[in-house]
């Protein structure tokens, strides 16, 4: 009782220094907040406007030869008969395998490692360890997905080494974002869980996980939207520049949108840098769509969550 | 004082955190279908003596324990944590409703136990016997978040009785609520205590003499005093329950 009301009178110490301090440093205060409000809103506003200036110049460039046969067409050296077909088609390929492979693993690692896994002084370092891997050069995983998959491994320059190396590239950041996801998942329900006789795996599977489902959602987005844009790893395997098919498995050799890109804009001719912002644009839309299923997933498994 | 049928007790038992003693040489007996409040001051180890019943220390990394307790004859401490846990049911001091509709909170815990029951008509039962129902009752697919803070500590309760646990355990349960939830927790303890035994902790002396049957005083990880509550808070015969009964120290 006696330290109760000691905490008590503390309390309402600590309550007027506030109201004091608070006189005091008002006007200046106020006028720094307002400065900053200003230098946040305009630091926001001209990001928003560069993107705004990039995507008009893009889509300037590339309109004209975005249409459905640029969509449905092989490279070609004449321009107008030249599509992003086997490219659109290779990226799509290699991101569904990416994540068909990746996702689950991911999660399963993370969850491992933070539900049951590795405390103490081993954990932290595994966990230092996994974020360096998420700031490793992508080329990197471009030499050891070509030293493993490639070669020791024998798939050759096919979707699945493609897969296997940009997984290798986001595992890490699944890994964070899915174990962050995780533990912002209040103790509170892990034990009223485990109050009601639950064993560990229900208590992971029925409760963590449906409350860190938007949040591993977001990190397995992320991770995805950077697997698309990645050039340099898949050209050391040896994804080819020059490609006149559709893959039909996963074995089969392939482009992505962002070599091909790049190819369209390494040459002189003015056309094919036109042709190269078209690729561009289909490549953002691409990412769009993807996005926007993950954010309707999203939606739709917190709501599920609830009920 | 011991007519009544015993269902816990603790026998001769010790609880450390690592190297710190919580709880000293502990024997107290709790009676079937009463209620038994904890009182005491803070830190004396009422929580800690409480979550040694369902076994909800095995968490604590630190703990470490000795001595028995007995329930229905056999030792919570060598039995399967998790049956325990289904045997022994726990309200915790703030509301923890699962982020899942109100009806999903209920079956849960029978459902992962593969319990074979209707489950509308388990939902309506446990509702109703946590006085619950009729707020709710039009809304069992509506998330527990969006209940206030009283009705969420109801579901709580409701979610353990759904389990058809022999003991309810509640850790300061109305300590998170206001005035009125903390009454119409009382009175629901009244009613449960025909069905369950209910073992309640709580800094609310008021609490413990209005809501149980036996009290049990702890001071600094020792049992003091434990008597029939009416007893206890009129004549005490420990001076030191005295003294905290009447506010002397805390
Ligand atoms: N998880 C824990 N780790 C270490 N010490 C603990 C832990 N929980 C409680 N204690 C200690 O055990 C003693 C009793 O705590 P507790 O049972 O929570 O008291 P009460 O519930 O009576 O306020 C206190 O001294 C507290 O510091
Ligand atoms: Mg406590």
């Amino acid at each position: 009782m006696m330290k109760e009301k000691t905490e008590i009178l503390i309390n309402s110490n600590q309550i007027e220094k506030k109201e004091k301090s608070f006189a005091t440093i008002h006007p200046g205060r106020r006028r720094a907040e307002k400065a900053f409000k200003w230098i946040s809103r305009i630091m926001t506003w001209s990001t928003v406007f560069i993107l705004l200036v990039l995507l008009y110049h893009l889509g300037k460039e590339g309109w004209e030869y975005i249409d459905w046969q640029f969509l449905d067409s092989y490279p070609s050296r004449k321009v107008a008969k030249a599509g992003i077909k086997a490219g659109l088609w290779g990226t799509v390929w290699l991101i569904i395998t990416t994540a068909v492979i990746t996702i689950p693993i991911g999660v399963a690692s993370a969850l491992f490692l933070e539900e049951y896994g590795v405390k103490g002084k081993i954990g932290k370092l595994i966990e230092i360890n996994v974020s360096n891997l998420a700031g490793v050069p992508s080329i990197v995983y471009g030499l050891l997905g070509l030293a493993v998959f490639v070669r020791w491994f024998n798939f050759e320059r096919s979707i699945l080494s493609g897969a296997l190396t940009l997984g290798l590239l986001i595992m890490p950041v699944i890994i964070v974002a899915t174990r962050e996801a995780v533990k912002a998942v209040p103790d509170s329900i892990r034990f009223g869980a485990y109050a009601l006789g639950a064993h560990k795996w229900q208590v992971v599977f029925y409760h963590v996980l449906p409350v860190a489902l938007p949040g591993i959602i977001t990190g397995v987005i992320l991770a995805l939207s950077r697997a698309i844009g990645e050039t340099a790893p898949l050209i050391i395997i040896g994804a080819l520049a020059y490609v006149s098919f559709v893959p039909e498995s996963v074995m089969d050799e392939f482009t992505v949108m962002p070599i091909q890109i790049y190819n369209w804009a390494s040459r002189p001719q003015e056309e094919f840098h036109q042709l190269a912002a078209s690729g561009i644009v289909a490549l953002l839309a691409l990412m769009l769509t993807l996005n926007f299923i993950a954010v309707f997933i999203r939606i739709k498994t917190t709501k599920r969550n609830i009920q | 004082m011991n007519q009544e049928n015993i269902v816990l007790k603790t026998k001769d038992f010790n609880i450390f955190y690592g190297e710190k003693q919580a709880i000293f040489n502990m024997n107290l007996d709790i009676c079937e279908k009463k209620v038994t409040a904890i009182i005491g001051p803070s830190g004396c180890g009422k929580s800690t003596l409480l979550r040694s019943f369902n076994r909800m220390n095995d968490f604590v990394p630190s703990f470490n324990c000795n001595g028995a307790i007995e329930f229905e004859k056999k030792n919570i401490l060598k039995l399967d944590p998790m049956e325990v846990r289904t045997r022994i049911g726990m309200v915790f001091q703030k509301p923890n409703p699962f982020p899942k509709s109100i009806y999903n909170n209920i079956i849960w815990g029978p459902k992962i136990h593969g319990h074979k029951v209707n489950y509308d008509e388990l939902v309506e039962d446990s509702l109703k016997k946590a006085a619950l129902w009729d707020e709710v009752k039009d809304r069992l697919n509506e998330s527990a978040l969006e209940l206030s803070g009283g009705q969420q500590q109801r579901l709580c309760i409701a979610r353990t009785i759904a389990m058809k646990p022999e003991v309810i355990l509640m850790d300061e349960p109305c300590s998170a609520l206001d005035p009125k939830s903390t009454i119409k927790i009382e009175d629901l303890i009244d009613d449960l205590k025909n069905d369950y035994t209910i073992v309640i902790v709580t800094h609310n002396m008021q609490q413990a003499a209005r809501v149980s049957d036996y009290t049990a005083f702890f001071y600094e990880g020792e049992l003091i005093e434990f008597d029939y509550t009416d007893k206890l808070f009129t004549k005490p015969s420990n001076k030191q329950t005295e003294d905290y009964i009447t506010g002397r120290f805390g």
